[in-house]
């Protein structure tokens, strides 16, 4: 007997080869999208973790001065006091295009790296004396070594891959030389097995704060809002995919009854039959899973490359641009498959089980169960009043999140009552009787296709609202650049003797020399760079100051004052006539506040005066140079004949903002690919729909037919439904896009990067989506269109023959 | 290889790293180091100092001690010094590279402690006059080589002492130079065997107030082992009756070259050609998953001696980046007293 049931069972799919795949891709696509964000994420958080394995990172306390480096001699007085202290320099370097972090460690104290063990058990180790002495030895990935070969400067490069990209290693002294920051300690990792009794930190350096290591922000939380992003869109992508499930096993379901009811007067039991269709669907989910896999595989591997430059250039957080494979990742992405295909079909399964022996077999009767159903729409309702007033009472990202969640999934369950509606409205204006019953046929249509329309309204209305935000940003960001970048050309000289003559030669020659000089400070929330200015109209007039106060250049330049940037004063929550501590002793009022796209850390601007005070002897080796931009090439390229400097030392206003919207570029495109992926499954989701209904179409079709309008009119007025209501579908989810890039500017951006964004409409754009919406509608509709125009007339006439 | 093993096995010369880093065996000057002459004039303070011309140093400390509570206590203090080349200059770059080892050996117990750091910053040196030799919080200091004070701490102990001693140093071999094998190899060697020492050891069971013997050995070279050489063990022996016994026994594939240097009551030395001492281990300890031997026959018949050496611990392992034995002895048989051995290639 359960031969013939698995016989009867595949048969179907025999027949309706189409439905399977349908099945299929839409397993495949939710569960494909889903593994590719899950791998994307998961290959970054390795990084992470290999990095802070590799570097021994995260593992220690750590000694720190608040207000800068500690010097050598503090060092040697904790040793003496007993303290097993190992001594840290960092700072980075720039190499052409790239800029490397520098990790100089004491090789003698620190705990053995990996990288160094690696090295040292090569076939050729080097001789201790070369690590440890000039010119000393960097340790580097492969591909930092290549790229450091056209440095003869440098030290020899020793290559090994247990190093993040973009990390040199190396001892100590040579780090302090590398980085022309003699005789300084960033900070200062606290050793294993401390000896009995030490002397406490506040007799020996009161400077210091002592961090532990648990209570430091490390890289995968700095991350994680990057990362959060990225899963809430995979999400969505795996609803919109289980959206096409739950269409077709309905379907398959609708058209299997009178089958069912064949094997069930047989003699097979109710219970044999679900288990057996369970079955059948986990073996799909599988199937369906595994491609998926194949396809997330790919798409992550496409997708990681640009997630790591973002992640790179936004949070300097290591990550390799290669995927690998772990069957973990394949085992839930199965699971996720099985999951989701079950709970898309869990509904369908249960009316099964519930159908009574005898019931008849029309399609209509299957459907008519759920039409009237009341609990959805107040549950839509109960979502978005939920979405908000969680926004309102909890603060944070993942809140951020929810509210945006709550209002899309709201959204969509409202979406077929207010359809629902409109149609109404239009069918009462209506007089003829062909236009009141393409408005009654409509309505009656709404919930076979309602599903495939909310995967459409959520997939338009994260368009809109991703697009938004996108090009929000990047309005403001392009603003941001043209006040931010100023000076015509800017230099960075090799050291600050040679910057210091560059400036000399330059001052009488352009209109103003703008030294760019900074020092990093520690800050509660985390490093803080202060920057030094010097009295120049640039500033006053082009500075882009968010929140300011009269005089407020005025008193910087008196140093009285200090700015700070928005990330600083969301973070700590300071804002003007507030104070900041810079050092000890040394507080200023903050006159206003900077936007700051560029990066995640904390930055304050005071006077030159001021820095020199808190921050003695901050190189001096960048400049903005102000001169007629006429003039701007020639003096660009004099600057690198006569100094002999590199290209890339001397750049132009112009190449720099091309950089910096490079950066801009990649931090969204995946976002955007992910964005595009999602429409292109919600319209797949509108095709199936449609060729569910398809089946169910000829008895309603054929009455009308019968009445006169023939097949053309009638495929005609097929696709204008389906167009129609994609229309309907677009028009509300606008102003819901629109809420969602609300949400995404003011609310989850402020929480992930710490900018808020003004808002900015962009009417073209959806008007190009509306369009591609229309496109899509019709591209569904023209297939079940273009079957209906070729039946032949003997099929519509068997409709009034046979039994439905 | 390490940096860190690198250095301990220049310290504790170890020829099977010499010959990987390409410079086996006899003397001449290795790389531009300076190497041990016969003849050679010591001068005080200065030779107390360091000497960093020379690939590797050490002063060497061990006192067998007794405590109030009638218990037999061991203790060790070492700093190794160890040059990359033979020069010192300030900051991170000097190329010396020092090395403390401290440990406390009682009858059931040992613990130890390893420190590191590089010269040129003065978290760890030697300066001649006043004395002191130092690495971090470790130090053995005073107004001169007789007077000192003496501590180390690890995580499980710490001890504070007090060394004094009124005799001159001892020189072991001709005046000074100690010859380490047929080849040749050789290095400056003298010892202060004779402090008495007091102080208070701080171990996990409690405070231990303790009086005993010290012995300080000082010992540079350039030269490591010769190219056969797998390890050595080393005897310090204190007798009941004042008088006291250097003995060592390097281990080659081409035969042991042993040397010796006896020490009367008095300060007065003679020293003991290859051959002189036989030193025969009897009874081997299954330690750190190696025999390591914990019973051993001296006997010097010059001295009609003949002695049976035992461990007072056999688990005395210096379980370091680089592991050797090194615990208090006791002496049983036609003398008795008690002592240190050193043994390292096991």
């Amino acid at each position: 007997m359960t031969r013939a049931v698995i016989q009867a069972l595949l048969s179907h799919w025999r027949v309706h080869r189409l439905q399977l795949a349908t099945l299929l891709i839409g397993i495949a696509l939710a569960t494909g999208l889903w593994s590719a964000v899950q791998a994307v994420n998961a290959e970054a958080r390795a990084s992470y973790e290999r990095a802070n394995d590799q570097l021994a990172f995260g593992q220690y306390d750590e000694l720190r001065n608040p207000s800068g480096m500690i010097p050598i001699s503090r060092y040697v007085d904790l040793r003496r006091a007993g303290w097993q202290v190992a001594a840290v320099l960092e700072g980075s370097l720039q190499i052409g295009e790239r800029r490397l972090q520098v990790l100089g460690v004491d090789m003698v104290t620190y705990p053995t790296l990996p990288a160094v063990t690696q090295v040292e058990q090569s076939a050729t180790p080097p001789n201790p004396a070369d690590m440890l002495t000039a010119p000393g030895r960097l340790l580097a990935a492969p591909s930092v070594q290549k790229l450091l070969r056209d440095h003869p400067h440098l030290p020899p490069v020793l290559p090994t891959d247990a190093l993040p990209p973009d990390l040199i290693l190396t001892d100590i002294g040579v780090a302090e030389t590398l980085l022309n920051k003699p005789g300084q300690i960033s900070r200062l990792i606290v050793l294993p097995n401390q000896p009995q009794s030490v002397q406490p930190l506040s007799d020996i350096a009161p400077e210091l704060e002592l961090t532990r290591a648990s209570a430091r922000i490390d890289t995968a939380q700095l991350t994680d809002s990057f990362h959060l992003n990225l899963t809430a869109f995979g999400l969505l992508s795996f609803a919109v995919g289980l959206f096409i499930v739950h269409g077709t096993v309905g379907l398959a379901f609708a058209q299997r009854r009178a089958m069912i009811r064949t094997l069930r007067a047989l003699g097979v039991s109710m219970q044999q039959l679900v288990w057996m269709i369970t079955i059948e669907l986990a073996l799909l989910a599988l199937i369906g899973g595994l491609l998926g896999l194949v396809l997330g595989f790919f798409l992550a591997g496409a997708l990681l490359p640009d997630v790591a430059a973002t992640l790179r250039g936004l949070y300097s957080a290591p990550v390799d641009g290669q995927i690998t494979l772990h069957p973990h990742w394949a085992l839930s992405g199965l699971a996720m498959a099985l999951a989701g295909t079950l709970l898309a079909s869990g509904h369908a399964l249960f009316r099964l089980s519930r159908m009574p022996l005898l019931t008849g077999a029309g399609l209509q009767a299957w459907r008519g169960a759920t039409s009237g159903n009341r609990v959805i729409p107040l549950a839509g309702v109960f979502l978005i009043a939920g979405g908000i007033v969680i926004s309102y009472l909890f603060d944070g990202l993942i809140f951020g999140f929810a509210m945006v969640a709550g209002i899309l999934t709201g959204s969509a369950l409202l979406l077929p009552v207010l359809l629902s509606l409109v149609i109404s409205a239009f069918q009462r204006w209506t007089q003829s009787p062909v236009a009141q019953w393409v408005w009654a046929d409509m309505r009656a249509q709404l919930p076979g296709l309602s599903l495939a329309l909310m995967a459409l309204l959520l997939a338009l209305a994260a368009n809109i609202g991703v697009g938004t935000m996108v090009s929000s940003f990047r309005l403001t960001f392009t603003g941001w650049l043209d006040q931010r970048l100023t000076s015509e050309v800017y230099v960075t000289a090799p050291d600050s003797e040679l910057g210091q003559e560059i400036a000399q030669w330059l001052t009488p020659r352009v209109t103003a020399v703008l030294p760019i000089r900074s020092a990093e400070l520690m800050h509660e929330t985390g490093p803080l760079f202060l920057y030094g200015v010097i009295d120049d109209q640039t500033y006053r007039q082009k500075w882009p100051l968010i929140a300011s106060t009269k005089d407020d250049w005025d008193r910087v330049f008196a140093g009285k004052a200090v700015l700070i940037n928005e990330q600083l004063a969301r973070r700590s929550n300071l804002w003007p006539g507030d104070f900041l501590t810079l050092a000890p002793d040394h507080t200023l009022t903050i006159a206003g506040v900077y936007s700051d796209y560029g990066n995640p850390t904390g930055q304050a601007i005071v006077s030159m005066a001021q820095l020199d005070q808190i921050a003695p002897g901050a190189e001096a080796r960048r400049f903005g140079i102000r001169v007629a931009p006429d003039r701007a090439s020639e003096l660009a390229q004099d600057i690198r004949d006569r100094f002999e400097l590199p290209r890339h030392a001397v750049v132009q206003q112009a190449t720099m903002k091309a950089q910096s919207l490079a950066v801009f570029e990649k931090t969204f495109v995946v976002t955007s690919a992910l964005n595009i992926l999602t429409l292109g499954v919600a319209g797949f989701a509108i095709l199936t729909s449609l060729l569910t209904l398809w089946t169910q179409r000829l008895p309603q079709i054929a009455p009308v037919w019968a009445l006169g309008l023939t097949r053309a009119q009638l495929a005609r007025l097929e696709v204008l439904r389906s167009v129609l209501l994609a229309t309907l579908t677009a028009v509300l989810a606008l102003p819901l896009g629109l809420v969602l890039a609300w949400a995404l500017l003011a609310v989850v951006n402020v929480q992930a990067f710490g900018w808020r964004l003004p808002m900015y409409l962009f009417p073209a754009d959806w008007i190009y989506l509306f369009a591609l919406t229309l496109v899509a509608a019709f591209v569904a509709a023209a297939l079940p269109a273009l079957r209906l125009l070729r039946l032949p007339p003997a099929d519509l006439l068997k409709v009034f023959a046979n039994e439905r | 290889m390490n940096v860190k093993l690198w250095l301990l096995c220049v310290c504790l010369l170890l020829p099977e790293t010499l010959r990987a880093q390409g410079y086996a065996g006899l003397g001449g000057s290795a790389d531009g180091f300076d190497v041990p002459q016969p003849g050679y004039q010591f001068e005080f303070p200065r030779d107390h100092g360091p000497h960093p011309s020379f690939r590797i140093e050490w002063w060497y400390l061990t006192a067998n001690l007794k405590g109030d509570d009638g218990r037999d206590y061991g203790i060790q203090w070492t700093l190794f010094r160890s040059a990359l080349k033979p020069m010192e200059s300030e900051g991170w770059q000097s190329p010396q590279l020092w090395m403390g080892h401290a440990a406390v050996t009682t009858p059931d117990a040992h613990y130890f402690a390893e420190r590191l750091s590089r010269g040129g910053i003065g978290q760890a040196g030697v300066t001649a006059q006043p004395f002191e030799a130092w690495i971090d919080e470790w130090h053995m200091r005073g107004p001169d080589p007789n007077t000192l004070s003496l501590a180390a701490s690890g995580d499980q102990f710490e001890y504070n002492l007090t060394l004094n001693a009124k005799t001159p140093f001892v020189f072991h071999g001709d005046a000074g130079f100690s010859v380490k094998s047929t080849d040749g190899q050789a290095s400056y060697y003298y010892a202060q065997p004779f402090y008495t020492v007091k102080g208070v050891l701080h171990l996990p069971e409690g405070d231990v107030p303790v009086t005993g013997q010290g012995w300080l050995d000082r010992e540079w070279s350039s030269q490591p082992l010769a190219a056969d050489q797998s390890g050595w063990d080393w005897f310090s022996l204190s007798f009941d009756d004042g008088d006291k016994l250097m003995a060592f026994r390097l281990r080659g594939a081409r035969g042991d070259f042993t040397a010796a240097t006896w020490i009367n009551a008095d300060g007065s030395a003679t020293p003991l050609p290859d051959g002189s001492v036989s030193l025969a281990p009897l009874k081997t300890a299954h330690v750190a998953d190696r025999d390591v031997p914990v019973l051993w026959r001296v006997t010097l018949p010059d001295q009609d001696l003949d002695v049976e050496v035992s461990a007072l611990t056999p688990n005395a392992w210096m379980a370091a980046r680089f592991e050797y034995w090194e615990g208090p002895v006791t002496i049983t048989g036609s003398h008795s007293g008690r002592g240190y051995l050193e043994m390292t290639g096991y």
